[in-house]
């Protein structure tokens, strides 16, 4: 992936984490999903989405 | 090479030495002779200001324990005298490098460019750090009175002065005095005497430390690095640090989760096979190991009437990031100007409060950091864990991820911007930052912009005058010393025709494109807490 503008890393992580807190594990999967869904509205082009969907599928 | 241990020498105090030779009121008794109250000592005593420094030991730390001294250490130790030796002794490292289980994810490089006097970061034994405190501070006889074996049993804090009840081995003794520092560590008695509160959070997983005397490096790598692993194979599921000490002593800390006995895990029979795992067959020698949790907490106020808490007493963390004794120097840095200030009748009391507000950002920042990377560090559900190794896994290709894994953000000077002692300037250097160094024809900058308010001009900039020390740098004028800029690196830092004002613990307090006597004289005023106008003569 390119890099875009800097993201604080450590405020996000720190973030993500803390809306994991407490939840069951069904409840986090379905955060994530929420969040995935989210984030490609943010993103907003399907051209973007399906190499980053290729980039996370990859092992 | 173990440490060879040495007991001070310690003597009957003045007030048990018979009528007419103990003090009536001292200036400072600083409690604890650690690296912090060791500093804080000679720091002030290069302001002119004497202290009596009491301590219950009459060692130096058993232990290596605090190892990283960052760059800003070295640098304020600089003027404190004993950088150089700390140097000299200490191993030099600047590269960290990340593994997940057995393969390197990637490596950074804390002081990527050349012209500093200081390296990032060097490791060295508390044991050494301290020894050297103790022998400088012994350069200053009339001005530092060192008790080993003289423990505070109680304090009385009266308002303008505070009573000290002390037990040294030929009795018991009271003194007097302005101010007291407590330095007296993570425990500190001082902080528990007086019942204040000392929250934050306690992390429940256990380290197991061990130092390693080992003929042999155990680093693939020339030159010494810090090495990271999470989940390597020989410490399946948890993590691991490796770190080179002087007389070829390794720092080995693993992580051994909450469930971990302490007392079962610090045995040899324990960590041998540990150590095995790792070393291979290398022949070794243990040194010291412990087994410790931490927790990352801070007092709501660092001054509290005349007793003024410095380093661990004041704040703890966890040592991913080498903020606890760094930020413990930084503290002293900051606040034994004030006091000397203070004391000597050039500032208010009130300036003490701006030590307050300076440190409780640094000490936040500390906490803030050092807690991040400890959650990071030890996952506390199956989804922080999953994103963690997820984390370490896309870190592989993509640089992003590489930002979100975190083994320790190593301290870095606090920045003081936008606080009330700083004037907001012109320069690229912004205010509040702790002085960026550069070698100059005669020295470096570091040891130009320490130790008294100085005014600095780089390039074609002509300094006022001002009720402060000047100094040019690659200009000429006849009425204040200049230096030439040989490498042209200070005038890149600071920008070319800009003048500094410099805190006396190097942070810069204004910065000015074209500087009246008016203009500098208001910043000073501000940096040392007075009114912006002089008062009339009564």
């Amino acid at each position: 992936m390119t890099e875009k503008q800097p993201l604080d890393g450590d405020a996000f992580y720190n973030a993500l984490m803390e809306a994991h807190s407490g939840l069951s594990e069904a409840e986090s999967h379905a955060l994530n999903a929420r969040l995935v869904l989210l984030l490609a509205n943010e993103v907003g082009n399907l051209d973007v989405l399906t190499q980053i969907l290729s980039c996370a599928g990859q092992d | 090479m173990r440490y060879d241990y040495h007991q001070f020498e310690t003597r009957t105090p003045p007030e048990l030495g018979g009528p007419g030779q103990a003090q009536d009121c001292y200036d400072v008794a600083i409690i604890g002779a650690g690296p912090v109250g060791l500093a804080a000592a000679i720091d002030l005593a290069s302001h002119g200001i004497a202290s009596v420094v009491l301590d219950d030991n009459n060692v130096v730390s058993v232990g290596s324990r605090a190892i990283c001294w960052s760059k800003r250490t070295l640098e304020i130790f600089d003027r404190l005298g004993v950088g150089q030796r700390m140097l000299d002794k200490g191993v030099t490292w600047k590269v960290g490098r990340l593994f997940h289980g057995d393969d390197a994810v990637y490596s950074f490089d804390l002081l990527p460019e050349d012209g500093h006097k200081y390296p990032a970061f060097i490791n060295l034994q508390q044991y050494y750090v301290e020894q050297y405190l103790v022998e400088r501070a012994q350069q200053f006889p009339d001005l530092i009175d060192l008790r080993f074996r003289n423990k505070v049993a109680d304090h009385t804090d009266h308002g303008e002065h505070v009573t000290l009840k002390v037990q040294a081995d030929d009795g018991a003794y009271q003194l007097d005095t302005k101010y007291v520092l407590a330095c007296d560590g993570a425990g500190s008695p001082t902080r528990r005497r007086m019942g204040l509160s000392f929250e934050g959070q306690t992390f429940e997983e256990h380290f197991l430390i061990i130092d390693v005397e080992m003929p042999e490096s155990p680093f693939e790598t020339e030159t010494p690095e810090r090495w990271f692993w999470f989940e390597p194979s020989f410490h399946p599921g948890q993590s691991a640090l490796l770190h080179k000490q002087p007389d070829d002593i390794y720092r080995i800390d693993l992580q051994l989760g909450p469930g971990a006995d302490p007392k079962v895990e610090a045995t040899e029979e324990k960590v041998v096979p540990r150590l095995k795992a790792i070393v291979g067959d290398k022949p070794f020698t243990i040194d010291w190991m412990s087994v410790y949790k931490f927790r990352c907490a801070k007092l709501d106020r660092f001054v509290h009437g005349r007793v003024i808490f410095v380093g661990d007493s004041a704040h703890v963390v966890s040592p991913f990031g080498a903020r606890g004794g760094n930020g413990g120097i930084q503290d002293v840095d900051n606040l034994c100007w004030k006091l000397a200030s203070v004391l000597s009748g050039k500032a208010s009391s009130t300036l003490l409060e701006s030590y307050d507000a300076e440190r409780l950002h640094g000490a936040n920042e500390n906490i803030l950091n050092s807690s991040r990377a400890t959650n990071f560090m030890t996952p506390k559900s199956p989804i922080e864990a999953l994103f963690r190794n997820e984390v370490l896994r896309l870190a592989r290709q993509d640089a992003f991820a590489r930002r979100l894994i975190n083994s320790g953000r190593l301290s870095v000077p606090c920045v003081l911007e936008g606080m009330a002692l700083q004037t907001p300037g012109a320069g690229p250097v912004t205010s509040g930052t702790a002085a960026v160094d550069a070698p100059l024809a005669d020295g470096w900058l570091l040891e130009k912009v320490q130790g008294q308010f100085t005014l600095i001009g780089f390039g074609d900039v002509a300094l006022p005058v001002v009720d402060c020390a000047r100094l040019g740098i690659a200009q000429q004028h006849s009425d204040y010393t200049c230096i030439e800029d040989p490498t042209g690196l200070a005038l890149q830092r600071y920008g070319e025709g800009i003048a500094y004002l410099f805190r006396p613990d190097g942070h810069v307090a204004a910065s000015f494109s074209h500087p009246s006597t008016e203009m500098v004289t208001r910043a000073l005023r501000r940096a040392q807490g007075l009114s912006p106008e002089k008062e009339a003569a009564a």
